[in-house]
């Protein structure tokens, strides 16, 4: 299969990027990992007449320690993710996920940013990044601004970006130390999408439940946050009937479409088990 | 629609062409190049049989475009046999455990375990089945390969190599 003709830019720095995707316009893409899009092009589901490589952008592949913050750049790999000693220590749940992505292939290739700013439903960070209280550094001609996760997915592959703006980092709050945390997929096989999928971030203390806070992959067009299900949680030792509820509200916001990862009943119970699994391994992580 | 200028190392060769920006890596490889070791499979990014090194990372060049490639140094299958000529431990190693039946993934699988090895010098078997996790083989049941791989691996590390009781 071969793609549709299409002219090449290789931009150097974040300014000249944006400036081509603005003068192409609607027929310019960005082209990050190209795990997504590339495929698209092959079956001509997508023929962009220009291709903005952003891959020569110095400084858009790094992770660092910023106050309270880690900051991603966008073109980080999850290659990289799950390499990253700092992540390891500070946000453990991102090399999890990382790791349940696609083939080791697609993780030296793809990249976080391009992970966050499709817009795929399928794609496992976004609900990651609600789950964490994230938020992205859009960057357009104007400047930057800061957009939260929480904010960000208004569809399927319908995003809060402007045209001409690149996600360029992701800014993420450390969580507590000794906070508990899981992801859990349920997939078909290696390299397939979510069935569903859970993250979930807690912290204890004295045996109660502090805070909370859960995303949901693929059960819906967008992630999702569950607030009301994470709210269920607060204040209670995790009990049985306290994570039944819960279980319950996480059910209750998802709209999964039938498809050949099973009916739709099956996967919102799918989100369901695996926000129960997430939260029993958050909950043996967390300390206290 | 211009041509792009590409300079690339393909197995220690620096090469420079021209290539439409659509052409993929794996047809400029096997096309441009006559380096026809890395197969097309699936040619949707699914089977690996594509896999070649580029940069110290396995990529699978169905799914990369040739000036993505740019400046890049990248091995293939024809560029993984000692300098003498000799095979590789892990050429040696899909030899002598029987890791190829028809033949058609093998150099997908060696260069994928060529970055494993380099990255996790002596990986479990769990590790190195979710390291080959990427890499599809239709005739072995992938045991052969897990052993090719461990073989190759205790060589490189001059331990001996003990087949594990069936």
């Amino acid at each position: 299969m071969i793609p549709g003709t299409f002219d090449y830019h290789r931009p150097t720095t974040v300014e000249s990027a944006v400036a081509l995707l603005l003068q192409l316009g609607e027929d310019a893409r960005p082209l990050a990992g190209g795990h997504s899009l590339i495929p698209l092009m092959k079956t001509r589901l997508a023929a962009p007449e220009h291709l903005v490589d952003l891959g020569a952008i110095e400084g858009l592949h790094r992770v660092e320690r910023i106050g309270d913050d880690v900051v991603i750049g966008a073109m980080t790999t999850q290659h990289s993710v799950i390499n990253s000693s700092l992540l390891a220590d500070l946000v453990p749940i991102l090399r999890e996920t990382a790791l349940v992505i696609a083939d080791p292939q697609i993780r030296y290739k793809g990249t976080i940013g391009g992970n966050c700013a499709n817009g795929d439903p399928g794609n496992d960070m976004p609900a990651l990044m609600q789950c964490l209280g994230a938020s992205y550094t859009l960057t357009g001609t104007g400047g930057n601004r800061q957009v939260s996760a929480r904010d960000f997915y208004l569809g399927a592959y319908e995003t809060a970006l402007a045209p001409g703006e690149i996600l360029t980092e992701i800014r993420i709050p450390i969580p507590p130390t000794g906070h508990g945390y899981g992801y859990e997929k349920l997939k078909r096989k290696v390299g397939d999408y979510a069935t569903a999928a859970a993250a979930v971030v807690i912290t204890m203390a004295a045996g109660t439940c502090t805070s909370a806070s859960i995303g949901l992959t693929n059960v819906s067009e967008t992630p999702l946050w569950a607030a009301e299900a994470a709210r269920i949680l607060v204040g209670s030792t995790l009990d049985v009937a306290t994570v039944d509820a819960a279980v319950a509200a996480a059910e209750a916001i998802t709209t999964p479409a039938s498809d050949m990862r099973g009916p739709a009943e099956y996967r919102t119970k799918m989100a369901g088990v695996m926000l129960r699994r997430a939260l029993g391994r958050a909950r043996v992580r967390a300390t206290v | 629609m211009t041509k792009s200028h590409i300079k690339v190392t393909i197995n220690g060769k620096t090469v420079e062409a021209l290539v439409e920006p659509r052409t993929l890596l794996i047809h400029f490889l096997r096309e441009q190049q006559n380096l026809t070791g890395a197969h097309i499979g699936c040619d949707t990014g699914h089977c690996g049989a594509c896999t070649v090194d580029m940069d110290e990372m396995s990529v699978k060049s169905c799914m990369t475009f040739a000036v993505q490639a740019h400046g890049a140094s990248i091995t293939t299958i024809e560029g993984v046999a000692n300098a003498d000529g000799t095979l590789s431990a892990l050429q040696e190693g899909f030899r002598m455990m029987h890791g190829l039946q028809c033949g058609y993934c093998t150099p997908g699988m060696i260069l994928r375990a060529h970055r494993l090895l380099q990255e996790n010098p002596n990986p479990t078997e769990d590790e190195i089945r979710n390291g080959i996790a990427g890499n599809l083989c239709r005739c072995t049941g992938y045991v052969n390969i897990v052993k090719a791989i461990q073989y190759a691996a205790a060589k490189i590390n001059g331990t001996p190599f003990q087949e594990a009781a069936e």
